[in-house]
């Protein structure tokens, strides 16, 4: 683990001095010195997994207390069950709602927002995507998760929008909420399933107050920023006009932040959508469920086919909201034009809703799923030597010495070495904060579960990261390949985590390379746009100047575009390996083990509550520690972050 | 700043009003006999049954030919809900779930919801035996004849050794959530194994015919009725005898399963409400061989659901029509 990392992000400073020691010395004592602390100490003071740790037992026994009391503590009667309620009735709402304009009216309607935000192209997507949906035969299970989003996204933005433009008037309030926005943004979304049922049960409203968590942070941040980014001056001159605090903020800051804030929105829908697949496992109907079922079948097909209808909503939605966020001009006929087009789809729509057959037509269905699955079958038989042999290469070869030299190295050499890395490349805050997490973990009782996950991880990032690099650079120099590739991508990013699993499983079956190869699929696209966009950042006078300097392709590359785009790679590194955690712990559903599968077990298995619970914790704590760690020289990051993971 | 304070006052003050008369969990809509809103979960003909369904493909026939026969012979309406185990009577408890159609013994379960809690209640054996155990494909068993008595494992473990099992003896279990043991099994008997989870039912059936195809060592976890039984011949290793409270305390396992008497579980509101849909799922009886074929047809010959159950239905008409309510 020491030495994985600095290879992903080797630390560039600034020149040093001269006469002092290469800077390479320090690097490589610090190697040297945990390599040596290795050997003398090796398989002394581990920390081997116990299940029966007493933490876990104590969580156990909350647990029974919340359910015996579920129907007489006042917590629970008078909060806990009417958030639950109130939940699960604006799910049925919103369904019902949506159930009952029928498809070609949800179709039209959907063509009438598409209108109204973008005109007739934004129409087309609208129309062409929800039409998909129904095509590819997921219209029910669509309109469940549709719903489902709905009324999270409308929760976040409740709660979401007036916490934003509070943490936006006032510093100390952005001070206090941002880690925690953080913390939110780096959680794993399986840990957030086993609190929610403990509190709520199983169920679509659970699911709901689920997804509204994780999809809140986006909202917060943005709108916070847009609040922020008001000219003072406007704000002054309303208020030196005698208009109060409410005023100013109704009249003039909100409009004028509202553009910002529709890209909040847009954020907010984003990560609902990746939440609500997995909200599935707690009873939520929808697209998640074939997921499952697909996933118990190791049925390919069955499970790509839900992830591409996935995929279309969130483009409708995505496209929507983003032309939404434009500002239009246009005088009062355009503004007729736009609202009289909006009513003529929606009327049309709804007006076929009684003329059309209930259920979307059968024979405008298209059968995908069985062509997909031939060619896995002959993927399946036909590679099997090779995707064997590349199982058992990564096995072997890197992640069981890996593996090994985590679970037997002495903790607090562990805890030390990550202290002294972060320290040195993100800074001492880092460092101190990577290090407690550490020491938190060794304290849940799942030190060993924990270096397992961080084995995967660390391997799983460190291909993700030099694909992606390999990828970013390729788009950055050639427009040829960047158009060829950015759709590609944008499909695999939306694309819900899930659905990498199973091609992973037909081809590699069970096991822990499989979800890294899933964890692979599901990270690349982010890092291989962030480091596109980093080297496209690269000023053209500046390559100009190295080129007239004779410097090579090469020698562009390595000495000029890469070290300018630092802070773009360092993010993309970040990015890589905090999705890599969230997708790699999944990989638990297909035999991945360590922490995931302790907090897979602990919603499935009662006497494993206590475990799985803690285990969501420590996903938590090495989220953070590895985030912290590369967070880096990088600074705030962008409210953008993030928004699939 | 001010006007925000007033909003969150008033919002609190909302909250605290409506929380006034206190709400418990039956409350949902969805679980009180008399509300409509949620799926209209009421059980006269035309209405609702919610059905969890379990990740195998047996009990998806059993829940498929007793969701056909709720559709088309009483005019009820059934809800999917795919759902593991232990969250499926946590379901019966919260209202998502009326009827679990195949019930593997949960001792403990079955304390806590219908004695303690009296949110289920039994509703009768499927008719359907179930055996859990360990297995292994039977060219292995033709090789090291010894291997079917798990004093012997240990002398193997090299042969089942996988990348994932860290240097011992794999022992492939199924999907997390399934009925198993095995992991106190491994230690309580001293195996030098590591159990690995395939992650389901259909990675296992792929193990198990890998491993008759390409006569590769697998030591699994798998149960009847099971349609694969008719394809791949399995042996099963003998564990310790099952004897009565053997298995009391899962930490301490150290025997085999126990038969199982398959049996469906519903809610207490399904039981007391749900009219001729739970007559008929109370009389719902058949045999292994009835489920694995209708699980056959699912799974290897390419029907839906719900065109296998029709198929089981058409040809066993005096089964089920014994079954009907009267």
């Amino acid at each position: 683990m020491v030495s994985a990392p600095v290879q992903a992000a080797p630390p560039v400073r600034a020149p040093a001095p001269v006469r002092r020691l290469p800077r390479w010395v320090a690097p490589v004592a610090g190697v040297v010195a945990v390599v040596a602390l290795y050997v003398a100490f090796r398989g002394r003071a581990v920390l081997p997994h116990d299940d029966d740790a007493t933490l876990f037992h104590w969580l156990n026994d909350a647990r029974d207390w919340v359910d015996a009391n579920r129907n007489s503590s006042p917590i629970f009667i008078y909060v806990v069950n009417y958030i639950r309620l109130g939940a699960a009735e604006l799910f049925t709402l919103i369904q019902s709602a949506l159930t009952a304009l029928g498809w070609p009216g949800l179709v039209g309607l959907a063509a009438g927002l598409g209108w109204l935000a973008g005109g007739w192209r934004i129409a087309l997507v609208s129309l062409a995507g929800f039409a998909g949906v129904g095509v590819l035969g997921f219209w029910e299970a669509s309109v469940e998760t549709l719903a489902l989003t709905l009324s999270a996204v409308l929760l976040s933005l409740l709660f979401g929008i007036p916490l934003g433009v509070w943490a936006g008037r006032s510093p100390r309030v952005r001070r206090i909420v941002t880690p925690v926005l953080d913390v939110m943004q780096i959680m794993p979304t399986f840990s957030y399933l086993s609190p929610m049922v403990l509190l709520f049960l199983i169920g679509p409203a659970s699911a709901t107050i689920a997804t509204m968590i994780y999809a809140m942070p986006p909202a917060i941040r943005i709108t916070s920023l847009a609040i922020q980014r008001v000219p003072a001056v406007t704000v002054e001159a309303s208020e030196s006009l005698g208009a109060t605090g409410g005023q100013t903020l109704r009249k003039v800051r909100l409009p004028l932040a509202l553009n910002t804030i529709m890209l909040g929105v847009n954020q907010t829908i984003a990560a609902a959508l990746a939440m609500v697949p997995l909200t599935a496992l707690i009873a939520a109907p929808g697209l998640g469920e074939d997921l499952i079922r697909a996933l118990a079948r190791v049925n390919v097909g069955a499970a790509l086919v839900p992830g591409v209808a996935i995929v279309l909503l969130a483009i409708v939605l995505d496209r929507v909201t983003r032309a939404a966020a434009q500002r239009r001009g246009g005088g009062n006929r355009a503004r007729a034009v736009r609202w009289g087009g909006f009513a003529v789809l929606t009327a049309a729509g709804i007006a076929l809703t009684p003329v059309m057959a209930q259920e979307f037509p059968e024979q405008w269905q298209v059968q995908i799923v069985r062509p997909i699955n031939d060619v896995v079958d002959w993927i399946e038989t036909h590679w099997y030597v090779f995707t064997g042999f590349l199982n058992d290469t990564v096995a072997y070869g890197l992640l069981n010495p890996l593996q090994n030299v985590l679970t037997s190295a002495p903790w607090w050499l562990i805890t030390a070495a990550v202290l002294v890395f972060a320290w040195r490349l993100s800074g001492p805050a880092a460092g101190l904060v990577a290090a407690g997490c550490l020491l938190g973990v060794a304290a849940l009782g799942l030190w060993a579960h924990s270096m397992e996950t961080l084995t995967m991880v660390l391997v799983g990032s460190l291909i993700t990261i030099a694909a992606g690099l390999a990828l970013g650079v390729a788009a950055a120099r050639s427009r040829w390949f960047a158009a060829v590739l950015r759709p590609l991508l944008d499909a695999a990013q939306t694309m819900p985590s899930f659905s990498y699993l199973l091609p992973a499983v037909a081809l590699f079956g069970n096991g822990r390379f499989t979800a890294i190869m899933a964890s692979f699929i599901y990270a690349v696209p982010v890092v291989a746009r962030l480091v596109e966009d980093g080297l496209r950042a690269v000023p053209g006078t500046v390559m100009e100047a190295a080129r007239s300097a004779g410097s090579t392709d090469r020698q562009l590359l390595w000495k000029v575009q890469l070290p300018m785009a630092r802070g773009s790679l360092l993010l993309a590194a970040n990015q890589g390996i905090v999705m890599t955690l969230a997708m790699v712990v999944i990989g638990a559903l297909v035999g991945a083990g360590a922490l995931g599968y302790d907090v897979v077990a602990g919603f499935a298995q009662q006497e494993d509550y206590g475990k799985g619970l803690a285990a969501g914790v420590a996903l938590v704590l090495l989220g953070v520690m590895l985030d912290r760690i590369t967070q880096g020289a990088n600074g705030r990051r962008s409210p953008h972050k993030k928004r699939n993971a | 700043m001010r006007k925000f304070r007033l909003i969150a006052g008033v919002l609190v003050l909302g909250l605290s009003l409506a929380a006034c008369g206190g709400a418990k969990v039956e409350d949902d809509s969805a679980a009180a006999p008399s509300a409509s809103a949620a799926g209209a979960a009421g059980a006269s003909a035309g209405g609702t049954v919610k059905m969890a369904i379990n990740g195998w493909v047996g009990y998806e026939a059993s829940a498929a030919v007793l969701s056909y026969l709720l559709e088309k012979e009483l005019g009820y309406k059934v809800e999917k809900v795919t759902l593991a185990e232990e969250p499926s009577w946590q379901g019966l408890e919260s209202g998502d779930v009326d009827v679990i159609v195949e019930n593997w013994g949960h001792e403990d379960l079955k304390k806590k919801y219908i004695e303690e809690k009296n949110v289920a209640v039994e509703a009768g054996s499927t008719g359907n035996k179930g055996v859990i155990g360990w297995y292994v494909p039977e060219w292995m068993v033709q090789k090291y004849p010894d291997i079917t008595d798990y004093k012997n494992l240990n002398k193997y473990a090299d042969l089942f050794k996988t990348s994932e099992s860290g240097g011992k003896g794999q022992m492939l279990d199924g999907d997390p959530s399934f009925v198993t043991n095995d992991e106190a099994l491994v230690k309580n008997l001293k195996l030098n194994y590591k159990v690995v989870y395939a992650g389901s039912e259909a990675a296992l059936i792929k193990a198990a015919k890998q491993a008759t195809d390409q006569k590769k060592p697998l030591l699994m976890y798998f149960y009847e009725p099971q349609w694969l039984f008719n394809q791949v011949k399995l042996v099963k290793v003998n564990l310790p005898a099952y004897t009565e409270g053997c298995d009391a305390d899962p930490k301490k396992v150290a025997c085999d399963y126990p038969p199982y008497d398959l049996d469906k579980i519903v809610s207490k509101k399904f039981a007391d409400t749900g009219g001729k849909a739970f007559e008929l799922v109370k009389a719902f009886q058949w045999t292994n061989d009835d489920q694995n074929a209708v699980a056959d047809d699912i799974t290897n010959n390419g029907m839906s659901a719900e065109d296998a159950a029709k198929k089981w239905v058409e040809a066993n008409p005096a089964k089920w029509q014994a079954w009907m309510p009267k």
